[in-house]
Order: C-alpha cells, then sequence, then structure tokens
C-alpha cells in the first residue's frame, strides 16, 4: 500500500508546498479548508484541491481491541478511505516502538495529519499529540479513532458489528484530520497561591503541605473552628492514638502556619477563571465577634476575642451542640469545644437575642463583639484549589426497622464516639440515653445503611465502619469490664495495615460476632432495653438478643454543602453524590476541571491513612502548576469570522464567561474574543446564525466533514 | 427504558437495512459515561456513531437536520445534567435549541422520535448502555429514515 502511494507523493508535494504559502494568512486557510473540502468524502476518490495526506493507525491493544474485531479487514478498508496516505497497525500503539511507528511515518510518509484507531482520547490524546509534534506535525493536527471503550470493550460478541463500526469511526476521524489547523496552546502564568476548602484532617494536611513548599494557602472552613470529622472522634484504630491527641498539633500548625491564611465560618461564594487564574470570592458569614487582627483594624488595639470564655457564662440563650451531635448544650455565643483552633468564639445569630449582656461581660478594653456584624464578601486570586469537603452521617433514621430517634438507646457510632470520649458531654462514661445507667450488652449493628440495595440506604460500603466498630468494641471491654459486645456484621472487612491483627485481637478480647444482617430491633417498653432480631447465618438460626444499647455504625454520604461547592469550581460527582476524579486508578485526586484537586472522604469513603495520604497527593498535585509557574490552555478559542459577522450580538449573551464583546472595526460592528476568558465550550459558535463564529478544533466544516463522512461516506 | 445488554445481534447482510444513528455528545459527561461503559464492559447494539464536541452547547440546530439530510435515521445528542454543564450552562443553550429542533421536525412531517437527547453523566456507565440500547430499538422500530427513501 506504501509502495503504491508513493509515486503520487511528488505531485503532492508540491501541491503541499502551495499550501504552506497560504498558511500564514489564517482566514484565507479557513475559508479554503471549509469550502472545497467538506465535500470531499461524498466524492470518494476524487482529488481534493488542498490535498490532505492521513496516515491511520490501528492499535490491537493487545487482545483488547484484536479479540473482538477484524483488524485486517478494518486496516483494508481505512486504506480506501479519501486522504489517507498511510495505514499502519501495531500491537500497543502508545508503547514507544508504537509512537515510533507512527513518527517515522510522518517523516517518510510526508502526513499531513495523523488519525490513531485505539482507546478513547481521554486516556491518550495527550500520548499521541506528543508523539505527533515528535514526527515534526503540529500536535494538533491528530485526531483519534475511539475503537476501544465505545466499540471493542461494549460489542464484545458482534465481530461484525464492532468491524463495520470501527471503519465508519476511522472514515469520520479522517475526515476531521484532513481539515484539521495547525493550533498553538496558549501559556499563562499561574498565580502563586492555592485554595484549600474544607479544614478537616485532609484539608489541613493539604494547606500545610503547601505553605510547606512556600505557597500562599488560603483555608477555607465553613464551621466556627477546624479538625473536622476527626476532631469529633475519641480514639483511632488500630493503634488507638487519641484521636485529639494527634490532630491537636496539626491544628495549631495550620493556625500558627505564616503561609496559611485560615478563614473559619467561611464559605466560598464564587469561582471565576481557570487554572492558574482562579477569581474566588468568600463569604465570612457575620461572626458577631472580632479577632484580634480585626479588632486592630477598628483601631481597637490590643482588643478582640482571646477565647476567656466570659460571654459564655452570661449568655442566656442554650442550644444543642453540634459538635456533641446535640447531646451537650451550647450557648447563643459558643465554641465547639475548649481546644478549638481558632481560638474565637462564634454567635449563632439564628438564635441570638441580642439581648447584649454578652457586650457588657466582654468589657470596654476587649470589645470583640459586634451584635451588627454582616456578612463580608472577600476576592482572592489562587492558580489551584483543593477540595476537602468530607462528609456527613447518613440519616439513619430513614432505616425505621432499628428504630434510631423512636427509640433512645439506639444510637449512631458518632454519637458513642462523643459518649466515650474524655472531653465528650458524659466525660467518657458511656451511659444509656433513657436512664444514664451503664450498658451491660452493646449490640453493634455494621453496614447501618450502607451496603443496601433497597433504595433507601447507601450501595457503597463506607469502608471504616468495621473498624471503628472494632476499636469500640475494644474501648468497651476496656473501659467497663464485664460488658460484652455483640457485633452483627456481614463481612470484616479489614483491609488495612495491622487491621486483620487488630481483629483477631478483638476476637480475642472477648467481643461477640454474629454474622447476620440486622432485620429488626424492638425495644421493651419497660426496661428500654432492646431486641436485636437477626439470622445468624454461621449457625442457621434466627438471633433475638436483648440488649441494653444498640449502636449503628451509619453509613457515611458527602456533607451537606459539596453539591453546591462542587458546581462552583465545575467538578462532577458519581451518582452517590461522591467527587469524580479524573481517572479512579491512575489520577484519583485530579478532576476533569483543570488546576481543581480532590483530597480525603469528599471523593470517597476513607479511613484517615488514606485521607491523610490524598490530602498529599493532592498537594502535590496542586503545587506543580504553581512550581512551574506557567500552565499550557488548550487552544480551542472561538475567533470570529469579521467578514461573515453582522454585529447582532446574540453571541455575546451566550457566553458564560463574558469573553464575547461587540466592537468597532472598519466601520462595522463585529464581535470580538478575549481569548484568555475564553473556554472554548463553543456555545457561541452553535448558535451564530451567520456561521460566523470559527471554534478551534471543532469548526463547523470539521463537525459537518464528520457527520457527512459518515453519512454518505463509505459503502452505500 | 430496556436494560443494557437486553438486545439481539441483528441479521446482516446486503439488502438488509441497517439504522444509521449518529451521536454527538459532550466531552466532560456523556463521552466520559460513554468511555465508563466501555471499562465496565457494558454491553450494547453498535448502531451509533459518535461525534464528540466539547460541549453541547457547540451543536448548531443545523447539524442535526444536515445528519437527517444525509439520511441519518437517528439523531442522539447528549450531555451532562442540568447543573452540571462543564461550562456552567452550555447544556440549558443547547436543549433549548434541540427543543426547536423536535418542533420542527413535527412540523415537517419526520419523526420527532428520531432525534433525541439525553443527559448522561460521567459516571454513568450503566445508564449509557441503556440508552443507547433504547435510541436503537427506537429508531429499529420506526424504520428507514423518510428522506432516504424520498431519495431512492
Amino acid at each position: 500500500m506504501a509502495e503504491k502511494k508513493k509515486t503520487t507523493t511528488k505531485k503532492t508535494e508540491t501541491k503541499k508546498q502551495d499550501a504552506k504559502k497560504e498558511a500564514p494568512v489564517k482566514q484565507e486557510v479557513k475559508k479554503q479548508a471549509a469550502k472545497p473540502q467538506a465535500a470531499a468524502p461524498v466524492a470518494a476518490g476524487s482529488t481534493t484541491k488542498q490535498e490532505a495526506r492521513i496516515g491511520v493507525f490501528i492499535c490491537h491493544c493487545g487482545t483488547n481491541i484484536a479479540g473482538s474485531m477484524d483488524i485486517p479487514t478494518v486496516q483494508e478498508y481505512a486504506k480506501t478511505i479519501p486522504n489517507v496516505a498511510y495505514v499502519d497497525n501495531y500491537k500497543y500503539m502508545c508503547s514507544m516502538p508504537g509512537q515510533g511507528v507512527i513518527n517515522k511515518a510522518i517523516k517518510e510518509q510526508k502526513l499531513t495529519g495523523v488519525v490513531v484507531a485505539a482507546c478513547s482520547p481521554r486516556l491518550h490524546e495527550p500520548t499521541f499529540r506528543t508523539a505527533t509534534k515528535e514526527g515534526g506535525l503540529n500536535p494538533f493536527r491528530f485526531e483519534m479513532a475511539n475503537i476501544r471503550e465505545q466499540n471493542s470493550w461494549v460489542h464484545m460478541h458482534d465481530q461484525e458489528g464492532a468491524t463495520e463500526k470501527a471503519k465508519d469511526a476511522i472514515r469520520i476521524a479522517v475526515a476531521k484530520a484532513s481539515l484539521l489547523q495547525d493550533l498553538f496552546p496558549k501559556s499563562v502564568p499561574v498565580e502563586k497561591a492555592a485554595m484549600v476548602v474544607g479544614a478537616g484532617v485532609a484539608g489541613m494536611q493539604a494547606a500545610l503541605d503547601l505553605a510547606s513548599a512556600g505557597i500562599k494557602t488560603y483555608l477555607i472552613e465553613s464551621d466556627t473552628s477546624i479538625g473536622g470529622r476527626m476532631s469529633q472522634l475519641d480514639k483511632t484504630f488500630p493503634t488507638l492514638d487519641c484521636s485529639q491527641c494527634i490532630l491537636t498539633p496539626k491544628m495549631v500548625d495550620v493556625g500558627r502556619a505564616q503561609n496559611i491564611e485560615l478563614m473559619t465560618w467561611s464559605e466560598v461564594d464564587s469561582v471565576e477563571g481557570y487554572i492558574g487564574n482562579f477569581d474566588v470570592t468568600i463569604r465570612k458569614k457575620a461572626r458577631g465577634v472580632l479577632t484580634p487582627t480585626e479588632a486592630e483594624a477598628r483601631g481597637i488595639v490590643g482588643g478582640g476575642c482571646n477565647g476567656c470564655g466570659d460571654c459564655d457564662v452570661v449568655c442566656p440563650v442554650v442550644k444543642p451542640n453540634n459538635f456533641e451531635v446535640g447531646m451537650k448544650p451550647r450557648k447563643a455565643i459558643y465554641i465547639n469545644h475548649p481546644q478549638v483552633v481558632p481560638l474565637i468564639f462564634t454567635i449563632d445569630f439564628n438564635s441570638c437575642i441580642k439581648c447584649g449582656l454578652c457586650v457588657t461581660a466582654c468589657g470596654p478594653e476587649k470589645r470583640a463583639i459586634d451584635l451588627e456584624s454582616k456578612d463580608e464578601f472577600v476576592k482572592v486570586k489562587v492558580g489551584t484549589a483543593i477540595l476537602a469537603t468530607g462528609f456527613d452521617i447518613f440519616p439513619i433514621e430513614k432505616k425505621e426497622e432499628w428504630g434510631y430517634k423512636r427509640f433512645e438507646n439506639v444510637i449512631t457510632s458518632l454519637e458513642f464516639e462523643r459518649l466515650i470520649c474524655a472531653s465528650g458531654p458524659t466525660g467518657g462514661h458511656l451511659v444509656r440515653p433513657s436512664d444514664g445507667q451503664t450498658p451491660k450488652r452493646v449490640g453493634f449493628v455494621l453496614c447501618a445503611g450502607s451496603r443496601d440495595n433497597t433504595g433507601t440506604g447507601k450501595p457503597y460500603c463506607s469502608r471504616f465502619c468495621c473498624m471503628y466498630s472494632l476499636k469500640h468494641a475494644h474501648q468497651i471491654i476496656e473501659k467497663i469490664p464485664g460488658t460484652i459486645p455483640y457485633i452483627f456484621y456481614m463481612d470484616i472487612r479489614s483491609f488495612g495495615k495491622m487491621y486483620e491483627e487488630f481483629y483477631y485481637r478483638i476476637q480475642d478480647e472477648g467481643a461477640k460476632f454474629i454474622r447476620g444482617r440486622v432485620a429488626n430491633i424492638l425495644e421493651d417498653k419497660s426496661t428500654k432495653n432492646l431486641h436485636v432480631m437477626a439470622d445468624d447465618t454461621l449457625l442457621d438460626r434466627p438471633v433475638d438478643m436483648e440488649v441494653d444499647l444498640v449502636v449503628l455504625a451509619a453509613a457515611v454520604q458527602p456533607s451537606a454543602d459539596t453539591n453546591r461547592t462542587r458546581k462552583l469550581f465545575g467538578v462532577s460527582c458519581s451518582m452517590d453524590g461522591w467527587l469524580l476524579e479524573a481517572h479512579p486508578k491512575l489520577n484519583p485526586c485530579g478532576t476533569t476541571t483543570a488546576g481543581v484537586f480532590l483530597a480525603g472522604v469528599c471523593q470517597g469513603p476513607k479511613d484517615i491513612p488514606d485521607t491523610v495520604a490524598s490530602a498529599e497527593g493532592a498537594a502535590s498535585a496542586a503545587s506543580i502548576p504553581i512550581h512551574k509557574g506557567e500552565v499550557e490552555l488548550e487552544p480551542y478559542f472561538a475567533t470570529c469570522i469579521e467578514e461573515k459577522c453582522a454585529g447582532c450580538g446574540m453571541c455575546v449573551n451566550l457566553c458564560p464567561y463574558s469573553a464575547l464583546a461587540l466592537v468597532e472595526k472598519d466601520g462595522r460592528t463585529v464581535m470580538e474574543v478575549t481569548e484568555a476568558k475564553c473556554k472554548g465550550c463553543g456555545t457561541c459558535g452553535g448558535f451564530c446564525p451567520g456561521g460566523a463564529i470559527w471554534m478551534n478544533h471543532f469548526a463547523t466544516p470539521q463537525i459537518v466533514a464528520q457527520i457527512d463522512a459518515f453519512l454518505l461516506g463509505g459503502e452505500q | 427504558m430496556s436494560a443494557p445488554g437486553n438486545f439481539e445481534i441483528p441479521k446482516r447482510g446486503p439488502g438488509i437495512w441497517q439504522p444509521k444513528i449518529i451521536g454527538i455528545l459532550c466531552n466532560w459527561c456523556s463521552y466520559a459515561g460513554a468511555d465508563l461503559a466501555g471499562g465496565g464492559r457494558i454491553q450494547y447494539p453498535p448502531d451509533v456513531r459518535i461525534i464528540r464536541v466539547m460541549c453541547t452547547g457547540r451543536i448548531d440546530a443545523l447539524f442535526v437536520l444536515k445528519a437527517f439530510a444525509d439520511g441519518a435515521d437517528g439523531v442522539l445528542v447528549s450531555g451532562c445534567h442540568f447543573g452540571d454543564c462543564h461550562y456552567l450552562e452550555g447544556n440549558f443553550k443547547s436543549a433549548k435549541r434541540m427543543f426547536m429542533v423536535k418542533r420542527l421536525m413535527k412540523s415537517i412531517g419526520l419523526d420527532d422520535r428520531r432525534f433525541r437527547m439525553t443527559f448522561v453523566s460521567a459516571s454513568e456507565g450503566a445508564k449509557w448502555g441503556a440508552v443507547i440500547t433504547d435510541v436503537v430499538k427506537t429508531i429499529n422500530e420506526l424504520g428507514p429514515s423518510p428522506i432516504t427513501e424520498f431519495k431512492k
């Protein structure tokens, strides 16, 4: 095939040179490309004015592709497609030798465009663009035909159908490749600052890492203090480290770090811009209390909140403390717990009656309380952002059969953590909520709402409940001699380092394990004891276990504000609401929005070590563009074909990024694009009634050529 | 909507009509969802050919009409769910146009079931399989496009 074509090469070359001379005049090339070539695939075999020489490279992907379709047939067919100058195949096109095949063919066959029929462009487009570039062509003269993800893998039992589809996919790709133009990515500088949203253990770790790398980091937390879920825990498995003891130093570091600007009681309000240049507006919720810095800014020298708590004492309003899962009271002016960072009180304006007692208590020197404070908006510019928005507990009362919120002695695992914690509402004494007695038999219901396909719960495994329930069992055995934990489980998933060993240890310590999902929990009205009904699948008999307290290891779900925040940053989510990573295996911290990364549980349930590891990964990834100093943006900008533009301005309102404007040029009103603002969606180009908008790489003639190639080209 | 995998491989051969369906997908949601279906080996009929654009907002109503004029038996446009558009609101604007196309099809006597806009996210591989299976089923029921029949 290659030999045959070589004879025509010389003729083509001269024509190509002609075309090259015209190339610098952008508009002319466009017009030429648009008119004669769009019709090219129709008249198969006829020569076109501007000769495109496309190389088609078909990948076997081992047997991933070759196993489901007839590659020789596809290859023979590809040779007959108009504009195709060279066809080759290779076992793994993405391998070094495979890329070498492309490289060599571009030079030897004087190709003007490259089509690789392989996997998804979302996977290997960058690889083959590099290969195209190395062969001496502009990297944007490359087009991919997806014959794996959207063909061989989904038509595994239909060889004939898959082969036909592959032929069409290659024909469509060749049609586009024939019309592709040289494009040049735009380099933009990256702001030397980063943002981390959420200051749980993931967010804190990410912020500390970024700060240590010399990057100014804004750490945004919607709660009044940092620490997140981990600060609510008592001990951590399997080492039984005290959670607060290992977390507090980190919290203090965050509060002290020069490079971290901590903003608690704040939310991201809006996000504009793109990688390297995100303009983020932060809403600082009305706190009612001034920090020493804020006080100084108002001219109150030496004033501001020092965390003395005098206001707390006098406040007459009592509310449940959410940090203690509502099991302890707090005032309308409050801190979550004594070790909070930053140690600044906050007024809950939803319950504050503005009596002014706290203002008097605070005194004339500190003058820290401002009952009239309003939400403030702060604008910052950052290069990259990390989302670490964490999780909430699934509202387990939805699983009515377990009686949470109906029976007093059914509690969640988070409530258990607070009850067993020395700084918790009971000072670390585990008691029954109904009568304050110490329970002698405690039932643990695992997979409470997780691994649940009934539609009420969550289908996924919440991943850390098995392990913390084992830890809870250990704590009971350790703290209350004679009390027996009964663990109702489906499987014990002790997946981490030293986890399985921990499981054996708890077995040896005397915890009772019953394999069977709990069907129902009933309450004895007189004693408030609970009957746990389950099927012991190992003994193959029903169980009716009377216990004093039931702990539900409730499923976790994305935190309440996750959905709003992710939309601001343009991050997708999976079906259960967890934020979607760029690639589940190879890019678990990245997202499809360049410059936005994920840390911790917001991406999916993780235990603490995995959360910290993912945070460090995200911090590292987020620091790369900042240290590099500039990023390349894909040059898919819109441009205006001025002689076609009627200046109607319909596109201006369509642009979500305000990148378009009407300007006066040579006495006419035409549209002008600000390239730095244009993200290349093409919404303007899809609407322009005059066809006056040229979308780089997705231009109308290119797309129409693809449509024509499929429907009019090929075997009729 | 029929479940993915619930289809029969049709008889093929000279003289047997095969539906020609074109699918125009946005890069970020539906194309990624279709890739995910591949990763999950979700099986569906092979009759839909895919063109990738960055956003459904890029899709000119004329692209759809051009496809029908060229003899497509069906056209599928698929993008992100509302509120999930990578470019904020391209899918809203596209949906508006596509409704217009549907109305136009009705008034010129082209069955508007031949054209469909769906919303498949990057995590909905199984849904993608179901969508394609259903689109192919619908087009098979409707038969060849009257436009191709006119040309004969």
